[in-house]
């Protein structure tokens, strides 16, 4: 019998005081829902294009707590498929997969083409094509950035991005501004902690609050240009914005200088880098006009996509990892494909000492959020939901930005990602989701 | 001939010691957070180098580790960002490591495969164990290649090679050198 509460918008996500219910990161049986309710329904990312370049190419990564299978087949079509457990590696390139058990082999583009006594056990009676991998309902190449999602009802995936396309554009375009061009750089760090996934996904999605967390980092210093801090300043003269996207629970910090500005130096530990990120700015802003007045950032696309488009440029899936106090953590850094080698060096050497378990400023973030998920137990605890009130109110319906903007800081990016959470939770169904938003909001716009 | 091969036999093992002392010493610096000393024992021109795995298939065993200079490790740099990491330990606002964490690094199996007089290349296994705050407890275990250089009559720590024997790292964040 369950114990949950009947509405999660009502019961663990409170709209009126701006809460969240501490249930949400310990509660045993909201994380076996989430599985399938969030992690079933939505549009997860995979990989990098670049991590699978020639046919036979697979990279083996996950959606939820399940295996897939990126594969590139012979044709050089990307193709994403169940994978528990027919490949053991993590990566690498085959004609075809074969599960070590009974040795049913597959396809690149996950059809069954091989049984072991095709003949003598099964009579040749098994219909070979129902029973190749399960592949899923909708897939994504999104400027070399590969999604999927495991429900054919699920928007496309730029619906589903809406209001935060422009921010996460910044991410994937080149650092001109021209659309795409990016590859990951060699690796995944993949690394286990004990904090419900969500801790992290609500940082990246619009925590700019916690910058007392890396105070030790600014101290000594690792920007690229030297000196105290950890990134360059290119923020003067602008102003800083949260922005939700409700609709879909996505957020993002970003920033929009006033004017078209002059070139800020940056990346000075090397002129040759500086030379080619002025460039790049230059070329930014005859590129996109107004627009390149948007700076990069960081942001979470829901559920559990955080990225950083500026300093250091990368990307990192918080997978749900067997418990709502298990994750597991896989991190990946983007570079424009055509950078020059050296720019691509510097960028790699400083995105390992910024970020991942080693990097000197992620170190304090793991730590909190496994502290702050481990605070939520205990019955006292439980009876203090956490406080999402920054920024409350302060949604301006008239910014010219798209989504939610919030000038300065805010936590309705954070409360938008709980807020759709809870939307997901409530509902059956994508279709489900919706009339119950329509209705909600038809219901609040009488009252 | 016999006294020859003797006497190289017990400079062997005076070598030998001699490096394993070292080794020790220099564990028991970072253990007793004499980090400054132990910084010391770094060559201004140290490669620190802790790739990370894959499972690869069998026969592609070159593609196990991420590569040096060319792919993410977990950690790849030179003495400026490990006198970093020192630096930020010393902050007492570094949160991953305040309170500080008890580190005991076991140094064992040390292998010396090369010695050139004044550089020697050692091979070692390590057992590392993490201890913080009240249950957090991990343990990192796998081997290093080290190359050790003579400087001003002691040895200092030229390249370190990391191999932690895991893939998926089992801890949530390294805090910590091995």
């Amino acid at each position: 019998m369950t114990t949950l509460k009947q509405s999660f918008l009502q019961g663990y996500v409170d709209k009126e005081n701006y809460t969240v219910s501490r249930q949400v990161y310990v509660n045993d049986e909201i994380y076996r829902l989430e599985q399938e309710r969030v992690f079933a329904r939505v549009w997860l990312f995979i990989g990098h294009e670049s991590q699978i370049q020639k046919p036979g190419d697979y990279f083996v990564s996950r959606m939820g707590e399940e295996s897939v299978i990126m594969t590139r087949d012979r044709q050089g079509e990307i193709h994403m498929h169940r994978g528990m457990k027919v490949c053991r590696y993590d990566e690498g390139n085959t004609p075809v997969f074969t599960c070590p058990y009974h040795g049913w082999s597959y396809a690149l583009n996950g059809s069954l083409v091989g049984v072991p006594y095709y003949k003598e056990a099964y009579h040749s009676e098994l219909k070979k094509n129902e029973w190749g991998l399960v592949e899923v309902a909708q897939l994504c190449n999104y400027k070399g950035t590969i999604w999927a999602t495991w429900d054919a009802k699920a928007p496309t995936f730029e619906e589903y991005l809406g209001d935060t396309k422009l921010y996460y554009d910044i991410l994937v375009d080149s650092r001109d501004g021209s659309p795409g061009g990016s590859e990951a750089i060699g690796g995944v760090q993949k690394w286990r902690t004990g904090a419900n996934w969500k801790s992290a996904a609500e940082n990246a999605c619009g925590d700019g609050y916690h910058n007392i967390s890396h105070r030790s980092v600014d101290m000594v210093g690792i920007g690229p240009s030297g000196g105290k801090g950890r990134r360059d300043d290119e923020t003067g003269g602008s102003r800083r914005l949260a922005i939700s996207t409700p609709e879909f629970g996505h957020g993002a910090l970003t920033g929009e200088q006033l004017d078209d500005y002059p070139w800020t130096p940056a990346y000075l530990n090397d002129p040759e880098v500086a030379e080619w990120a002025e460039h790049c700015y230059y070329e930014r802003q005859r590129n996109l006009g107004k627009l390149a007045r948007v700076l990069g950032g960081v942001g979470n696309i829901f559920p559990n996509m955080s990225y950083w488009s500026r300093q250091p440029r990368r990307m990192v899936v918080w997978h749900p990892g067997g418990g709502p106090q298990q994750s597991e953590y896989w991190s990946w850094f983007l570079v424009d494909k055509n950078a020059p080698d050296k720019v691509k060096e510097m960028l790699r050497h400083y995105g390992l000492r910024y970020s991942g378990p080693a990097g000197l400023t992620e170190q304090d973030d793991m730590e909190n959020w496994n502290y702050a998920s481990k605070a939520s137990n205990g019955v006292i605890a439980s009876r203090q939901p956490y406080n999402y009130q920054i920024g409350k109110g302060r949604f301006n319906k008239n910014d010219h930005l798209p989504g939610h903007v919030v000038e300065g800081m805010s936590e309705m990016n954070q409360f938008g990602m709980y807020s759709f959470w809870a939307e997901l939770m409530d509902a059956e169904s994508w279709d489900d989701l919706f009339e119950k938003r329509e209705r909600r909001e038809y219901e609040e716009g009488k009252a | 001939m016999t006294t020859q091969a003797q006497q190289s036999a017990v400079e062997r093992m005076l070598r030998h010691h001699e490096i394993e002392q070292f080794l020790t010493h220099e564990a028991s610096l970072y253990d007793e957070r004499r980090y400054n000393e132990w910084l010391d024992l770094l060559t201004d021109d140290i490669r620190y180098y802790m790739p990370m795995l894959r499972n690869v298939k069998f026969g592609e065993h070159e593609r196990e580790l991420t590569r040096e200079m060319e792919d993410l490790n977990w950690i790849d740099e030179g003495k400026d960002i490990l006198t970093k990491r020192i630096e930020q330990i010393l902050t007492g606002v570094h949160w991953a490591e305040e309170p500080l964490s008890r580190i005991v690094h076991v140094i064992t199996n040390v292998l010396i495969e090369d010695d050139r007089g004044d550089e020697v290349d050692v091979k070692c296994k390590f057992v590392t164990y993490r201890n913080r705050v009240e249950t957090e407890t991990d343990l990192f275990i796998g081997r290093r290649e080290d190359t050790l250089r003579m400087v001003d009559g002691w040895w200092k720590i030229a390249r370190r090679k990391v191999i932690l024997a895991q893939s998926v790292l089992l801890a949530k964040n390294l805090t910590l050198l091995f």
